[in-house]
């Protein structure tokens, strides 16, 4: 199944050029959220600002909450009540409000979770999860702001649409770059109504409701239990399945294959457009969802006539490769070329995002080279230490 | 509810009622232990919520603990909470439904040990919900456990020897910070160990809930509750051990009321005079009405 990112109708009448993070804050009011709660850190800042002013404007709230486990548990409060709501922070921030990520989804409320990652050692937070039990949440990866509008108000949309929270992945990049753009409301398919929210309205009536992740009904109405709850989740995880999406280019010929996501991904596009003017046989596949994850796809491109290795491109220590071997299963060699590229401040815009240095990985790759290092880098090995030889 | 018509002589018999629940309970079974002194506050507030004729707006949160097992028994419309996290989920309803009653279901573990900081800043930020908070003492549903609100010389399962300041510190008079924080516009703390006060404290419940749906601020209501089994005391005798301990700390009464806030130390000393007042009376012959 092959599924681009863009759902947009008509290319917009008339476009300005804005920043990501009011982008995406503005893509989620003409999404129709009406509801924001985060605590400011660094990339993510700049979305809650923004929300800070244009949510009041559209008759909807933003908290600036005294933490990040208020923030997500404002949101669940809202969500309840059937409206569209959403919070976020960086992948530490995220990492505060894991359990109620896990309780939430066991509620099926349809969270959507601005991921401001900063840089891309959070793809195990984002994909596996850091919290407790058996949940997956859906997971968008912009590559740059225009898509980034999209699968903002495409988040919402999925959110409902499975009643599962979405986390839109994205990073330092994303927020700060400006692009020229137009945020039109995208058409969706109509979703049902939420009739399991609550607003009062039922309360003494004998058919109230409950919002919980518990398993439990109200007394005389069908209740789950927790182990029928446990099942029905893990049950839903694998129908989720069918909204993965993912781009690829040049892999009909391709002798190498590089996989890649996020702001990263368009760095590697470039290189590899460049490389393919110089005649290299290099193709590229990006996964748009990172849960789910293209398995399928990888495994098709993988077993091409020509491929003879996979590498996987990621600013982190090796998290995405992963999941690139799961796809690979086997049919070439997979080699991860990514490394860790933050910066002095943390933010994840580091020595690697840069087209050259990305563009020698490559290439070192596709000529069965060894890796160029990380220039500077090389103080920073870890030795062996004595006692651990 | 129900509202007797005693304008004219009745034209049924008398007879046993079958049913002493509120309407806005499911059922009258609970899950509570013989003794517990939850089902009594909830009974409470129902029946307060009730009389406001605001039930078809009215919207539950509850927090964890043995009064979880409310959620399901309570007609109310209600979200399930995690642990400590009552008060931010009835942000986010109360502030997507303005003209809702908004109330948590909280315990002593839940609220003051997990969700400290989520009850102070819900309260600051002067949210429009009512936080209730079930004070007994001890975690009840994990047997009998030291929380933030135990007090001095209490023995719990993991105060063998009773709660000592220096290895254990000292309890949280939440309501007493409560009160201090400007976002909160009535403070109060009940009990429900005896007759009179159960009627005080649905008093209380009744204001917190006028004073929210006025929109004056924060509202919040602790009820000081029995848990023998989690005391280790014999049934019978959990309203007396709670007036000798929880109650002799956590002293009853309106700690803010129209701004004006009461220290424990002066809810105390009212408490002693009114106390004596009553005992004056009695050596005199009788309550003088």
């Amino acid at each position: 199944m092959t599924v681009t990112a863009t759902t947009t109708t008509a290319p917009p009448a008339e476009r300005v050029l804005m920043e990501g993070s009011e982008a995406l804050a503005r893509a989620a009011i003409a999404a129709g959220c009406r509801f924001f709660a985060g605590y400011p850190m660094t990339p993510f800042t700049e979305v809650l600002e923004h929300c800070a002013r244009l949510l009041p404007e559209a008759g909807g709230v933003c908290i600036n909450a005294e933490s990040e486990l208020e923030a997500v548990g404002m949101a669940w409060g809202a969500l309840s009540t059937g409206a569209r709501a959403a919070t976020g922070s960086t992948g530490q921030g995220l990492s505060l409000m894991q359990e109620s990520f896990s309780e939430i989804t066991l509620a099926e409320l349809p969270l959507v979770i601005f991921n401001m990652a900063r840089g891309q050692q959070d793809y195990f937070q984002a994909t596996r999860g850091g919290g407790h039990g058996d949940y997956r949440h859906i997971v968008l990866a912009p590559q740059d702001v225009r898509e980034g509008v999209e699968h903002v108000q495409l988040a919402f949309h999925l959110a409902d649409k499975w009643r599962n929270p979405v986390l839109v992945y994205g990073d330092y990049l994303l927020a700060h770059t400006q692009e020229a753009i137009s945020i039109e409301p995208m058409a969706f398919p109509e979703l049902p109504k939420k009739d399991w929210a609550v607003d009062g309205s039922q309360t003494g009536s004998g058919q109230s409701r409950g919002v919980t992740p518990l398993g439990v009904a109200k007394t005389g109405q069908p209740a789950m239990g927790q182990e029928g709850k446990a099942q029905y989740i893990a049950t839903k995880i694998p129908l989720m399945e069918r909204e993965v999406r993912f781009e690829q280019g040049f892999c009909d010929d391709a002798e190498t294959i590089v996989v890649a996501f996020g702001s990263p991904a368009k760095f590697v596009k470039y290189a590899i457009n460049e490389l393919r003017d110089a005649g290299h046989r290099i193709g590229y596949l990006r996964p748009i969802t990172i849960w789910p994850f293209p398995y399928a796809a990888l495994a098709e491109v993988a077993a091409g006539p020509n491929v003879k290795r996979i590498g996987s491109f990621e600013l982190s220590a090796g998290q995405l490769v992963e999941d690139v071997r799961i796809g690979v299963a086997g049919r070439a060699p997979v080699t991860y070329i990514g490394g860790v590229s933050t910066d002095q401040s943390g933010f994840g815009v580091g020595r690697l995002l840069d087209v050259e240095a990305i563009t020698d990985r490559i290439l070192a790759l596709h000529e069965d080279r060894e890796l160029p290092p990380i220039p500077g880098y090389e103080q920073f090995s870890y030795q062996l230490q004595e006692h651990q030889k | 509810m129900t509202i007797i018509d005693t304008s004219s002589a009745p034209t049924v018999p008398a007879r046993k009622v079958e049913s002493l629940k509120p309407d806005l309970l499911l059922t009258q079974e609970h899950h509570m232990c013989p003794g517990c002194g939850e089902p009594l506050a909830v009974r409470q507030f129902l029946e307060c919520i009730e009389e406001l004729d605001v039930a078809a707006r009215t919207i539950a949160v509850a927090g964890i603990g043995c009064y979880t097992s409310f959620a399901g028994t309570m007609d109310v419309d209600l979200v399930q909470a995690l642990h400590g996290r009552a008060p931010s989920v009835a942000t986010g309803v109360k502030r997507m439904l303005p003209d809702s009653l908004v109330f948590t279901l909280q315990g002593d573990g839940d609220m003051v040990n997990e969700g400290l900081q989520e009850v102070l800043h819900t309260a600051a930020r002067g949210e429009k919900v009512t936080c209730i908070l079930l004070n007994n003492g001890v975690f009840g549903e994990t047997g009998g456990h030291m929380t933030a609100t135990s007090v001095i010389g209490q023995r719990t399962k993991n105060t063998l020897d009773g709660r000592d300041a220096e290895y254990h510190g000292y309890p949280i008079l939440i309501g007493d910070l409560i009160a201090q924080l400007q976002g909160a516009s009535y403070v109060a703390r009940g009990s429900v160990h005896n007759a009179g006060s159960v009627a005080r404290t649905r008093k209380m419940f009744k204001r917190a809930f006028e004073s929210q749906l006025r929109g004056e601020g924060f509202t919040f209501v602790e009820v000081l509750t029995m848990c023998p089994t989690g005391w280790f005391v014999p049934t019978a005798d959990g309203p007396d051990y709670m007036q000798e301990t929880l109650g002799e700390v956590h002293i009853m009464g309106e700690l803010k009321v129209d701004g004006r806030v009461r220290t424990t130390d002066e809810l105390h000393a009212e408490n002693v005079a009114k106390q004596r007042e009553v005992d004056e009376q009695l050596a005199r012959g009788g309550i003088e009405k």
